[in-house]
């Protein structure tokens, strides 16, 4: 099943070079948007083909770009999210390892659509090593003329900047993103304003995913009404999965949406099935931040339907027996898994991660990993188990940014679905 | 102008009003608690959550509820906006969780602690606070740092509410102090320990709404309700010279900004008008500050003090001033 249009060149050799890239069709979108295509026309098509925000939330492209400030007469920005620190997720690393000019293409068209002269790539600082290949990508573009000034013959010009982050998960959080851009520390944003008026500098900015922006370029290329044809209902196109854990397989995948998590997991196309012939006990499938489910709540959804690789089938029974596609980040234990040490493991990393801005966030991760550390090593009382729910809650949904949300659902998912799990930790 | 109802009160407000300043508008208890929104400091507010609220009506033109509780400092009023505070529930129970939360890491000794008696932190425990606690894990603990001769930094009383950073930054003309490190390790210090020596430094005590910061010249010499808070002013190029003199006898033990019911200094004062003019003869005596009668500063009855006399607040024996 599934059609790669994202890493469908990724095995060609050279394919990270402007020549090879070019020679197998590479650019073509770029120039067709930029000759054919008015700004808006493009954007047309975004909006048509269904793309959602790839980054997590899995907002709809195509309208958050029309939400762009355009009456100011501030310039506007593109940035491009490539600060991936999410636990599980390394998709995007893959895609500007391998297809940078993929990328440069999408940033081009979208800057385009936009209205924008200076675009910037935000990476994770422990992405070094990406920073030389996408400078290298960039400088080859320009000489070509697909960047800089007036592409293609065009009035259109163009500058992309790649900017080095200082290592921390809390800056792929938008609006902590472009203080960090800034110069500043690292602190989400009170909102709103949203970046869309007030972004960059102050100016109405866009902030979009790599994977989000790279996917431009096929759907220039394809046509809006030809890729919302791929995938399923409202879950439009394709999806890079990055698949780990305790599977035959690991590694970057790119499925149409719709495909069921039961083939993902045991297809020999994409994970090859558990490792050593165990049993599936659990999976985390959007990246560390969104709940866990266990076995037969991943494979089927509580009302028995077969769960599919969808934004909507993933979420279906909320938070009751449901979770999210995330950032795909598709994490898979086996059935000798500790579930608890799990959990204390990725608070210890929101404990880490959290700016510290917010009572809820700073205080209340610190709590939590300290109380599963508790429980991990044998220290654990009974009523911990409800206390941690309580702390959770009291997380959730009141604070600043989503990392509150993201370090909460963790720890109140694995109690909801684990708790045996608990407290035979705290009796024996 | 807009409409707003909090609480079933309806107020109009001014475009950009805020729901705790319409709240405030109100007054009573409508008003949410704010430990770090300050109105005379941009960009304050927004991150310690005490003040959040229920939207339970967006506007007259999208009624829909707003999902999540909002942080009532930094959402501004829509027209036809309908808001619970005490009403709701869900806020009180949010707040508990936000008192709490504030509450696990702190130290708790009010009792060695020159804050006592006029500690934001103080009230918003007694209003929300649970009497229990459920930590069982040691508390958080910096090592002590020197911050210069005027004020004493305690970090592990402070609540992380940005007020200080912001009124360096907005009152002196240069920051020697921010916040460092992240999360839980967060904390307040000089940069690579320069003192904090600067005009208007010494109103980051006054901003401060717990005993992290305080005034060195005054530590420990006297709990603040044994003090009779009086207006005073005097001609001072630097600030508008208006500040209360926290008095014993016709001893001035410290000087402080003038706070507002909302514990917001109404001006800025400079810092030799704190810290080096404590002698009598130095101010004009106006009268009694007046203080909310909740608080235990109110207890020694200073009011009843005529304008131009000074109480002994032991003995209660009121002797004419010079
Ligand atoms: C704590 C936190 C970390 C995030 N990290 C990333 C990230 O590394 N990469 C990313 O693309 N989006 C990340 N996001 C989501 C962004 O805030 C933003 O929604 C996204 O970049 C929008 O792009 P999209 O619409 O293309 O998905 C993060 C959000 C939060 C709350
Ligand atoms: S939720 Fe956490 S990471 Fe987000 S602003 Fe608050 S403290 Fe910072
Ligand atoms: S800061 Fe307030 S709550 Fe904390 S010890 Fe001092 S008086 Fe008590
Ligand atoms: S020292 Fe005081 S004013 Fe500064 S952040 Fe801490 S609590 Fe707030
Ligand atoms: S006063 Fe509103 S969040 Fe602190």
């Amino acid at each position: 099943m599934g059609r790669a249009i994202l890493l469908d060149k990724v095995n060609i050799p050279g394919i990270q070079t402007f020549e090879v890239y070019r020679a197998h069709g590479g650019y073509t979108s770029a120039a067709k948007g930029l000759r054919e295509m008015t700004p808006a026309q493009v954007q047309q098509e975004v909006i048509k083909s269904g793309l959602r925000g790839r980054g997590g939330a899995g907002f709809p492209t195509g309208l958050k770009w029309s939400f762009l400030d355009r009456k100011s007469d501030k310039p506007r920005y593109l940035v491009c999210n490539a600060d991936e620190s999410e636990p599980g997720t390394f998709k995007d690393r893959y895609l500007m390892e391998h297809l940078p000019h993929l990328l440069i293409e999408g940033l081009t068209l979208s800057s385009y659509a936009l209205g924008v002269k200076t675009c910037y790539i935000y990476i994770r600082g422990e992405f070094r090593y990406l920073v030389g290949i996408l400078e290298n990508a960039i400088r080859e573009a320009k000489k070509n003329n697909y960047l800089g000034e007036k592409i293609l013959g065009t009035d259109f010009s163009l500058e992309i900047y790649v900017h080095p982050g200082a290592g921390a998960y809390i800056c792929g959080e938008e609006t902590a993103l472009l203080e960090s851009l800034e110069g500043k520390r690292g602190n989400p944003r009170i909102k709103p304003p949203f970046p869309a008026y007030k972004g960059l500098y102050n100016c109405p900015t866009v902030v979009n995913n790599v994977e989000t922006l790279a996917t431009v370029g096929p759907v220039i290329t394809m046509g809006g009404d030809a890729y919302a044809k791929l995938g399923m209902g409202k879950s439009t196109g394709t999806k890079l999965m990055s698949a780990c854990g305790n599977i035959n397989k690991p590694g970057v995948y790119e499925v149409e949406l719709g495909l069921p998590v039961e083939e993902f997991i045991y297809s020999d196309e994409y994970c090859g099935g558990i490792k050593n012939g165990r049993m599936l006990k659990a999976v985390i499938p959007g990246g560390s931040s969104v709940p866990i489910l266990p076995a037969d709540l991943i494979l089927n959804t509580a009302r028995g339907d077969s769960r599919l690789l969808t934004y909507e089938s993933l979420a279906e029974g909320g938070f009751e027996s449901g979770s999210m596609l995330g950032s795909g980040g598709f994490i898979v234990y086996d059935e000798d898994a500790c579930i608890v040490r799990n959990t204390w493991n990725l608070t210890r990393f929101y404990r880490h991660e959290s700016c510290g801005q917010c009572s809820p966030c700073r205080e209340g991760t610190g709590w939590m990993e300290k109380v599963l550390y508790r429980i991990e090593h044998g220290k654990g009382r009974m009523s911990d188990i409800d206390l941690l729910v309580r702390v959770a809650k009291n997380i959730e949904g009141n604070t600043i940014c989503p990392l509150g949300d993201a370090a909460a659902w963790p720890v109140a998912s694995a109690i909801r679905h684990f708790r045996k799990e608990f407290e035979e930790h705290i009796k024996c | 102008m807009l409409k707003v109802i909090i609480d079933n009160i309806e107020i109009q407000v001014e475009e950009g009003t805020t729901i705790l300043q319409a709240a405030r508008m109100i007054g009573g208890k409508v008003v949410p608690p704010a430990m770090c929104y300050y109105s005379k400091l941009k960009d304050s507010g927004g991150k310690c959550r005490s003040c959040l609220v229920k939207v339970v009506k967006g506007s007259a033109k999208d009624p829909r509820p707003v999902p999540k509780l909002v942080a009532s400092c930094s959402t501004p009023v829509q027209d036809g906006m309908v808001v619970e505070n005490t009403l709701s529930a869900e806020v009180q129970e949010a707040r508990k969780g936000v008192v709490e939360m504030l509450l696990i890491n702190h130290p708790l000794d009010c009792p060695v602690c020159d804050q006592a008696g006029e500690c934001d932190l103080q009230d918003l425990s007694f209003g929300f606070g649970m009497e229990e606690t459920e930590t069982i894990e040691p508390r958080r603990e910096y090592p002590g740092i020197d911050i210069g001769p005027l004020i004493k930094l305690n970090m592990n009383r402070c609540i992380h509410c940005y007020r200080c950073v912001l009124a360096a930054e907005q009152l002196t003309k240069k920051r020697a102090h921010g916040m460092l490190y992240r999360g839980d390790t967060m904390e307040i210090s000089t940069f690579i320990q320069t003192a904090i020596d600067n005009d208007f430094s010494g109103n980051m005590i006054d901003v401060c709404p717990v005993g992290a910061l305080t005034d060195r010249t005054f530590r420990f010499r006297s709990r603040v309700w044994f003090l009779n808070p009086m207006d005073a002013r005097r001609e001072c190029g630097k600030c508008s010279g208006k500040v209360v003199a926290w008095m014993f006898g016709k001893e001035i033990y410290r000087i402080t900004g003038r706070k507002d019911q909302f514990g917001e200094v109404e001006e800025f004062i400079c810092n030799e008008c704190r810290f080096e003019k404590k002698d009598i003869n130095d101010w004009v005596i106006e009268g009694p500050r007046k203080i909310k009668r909740q608080s235990v500063i109110s207890s020694n009855h200073y009011e009843q003090m005529k304008k131009g006399s000074i109480i002994h607040p032991i003995e209660g024996t009121t002797e004419p001033q010079e």
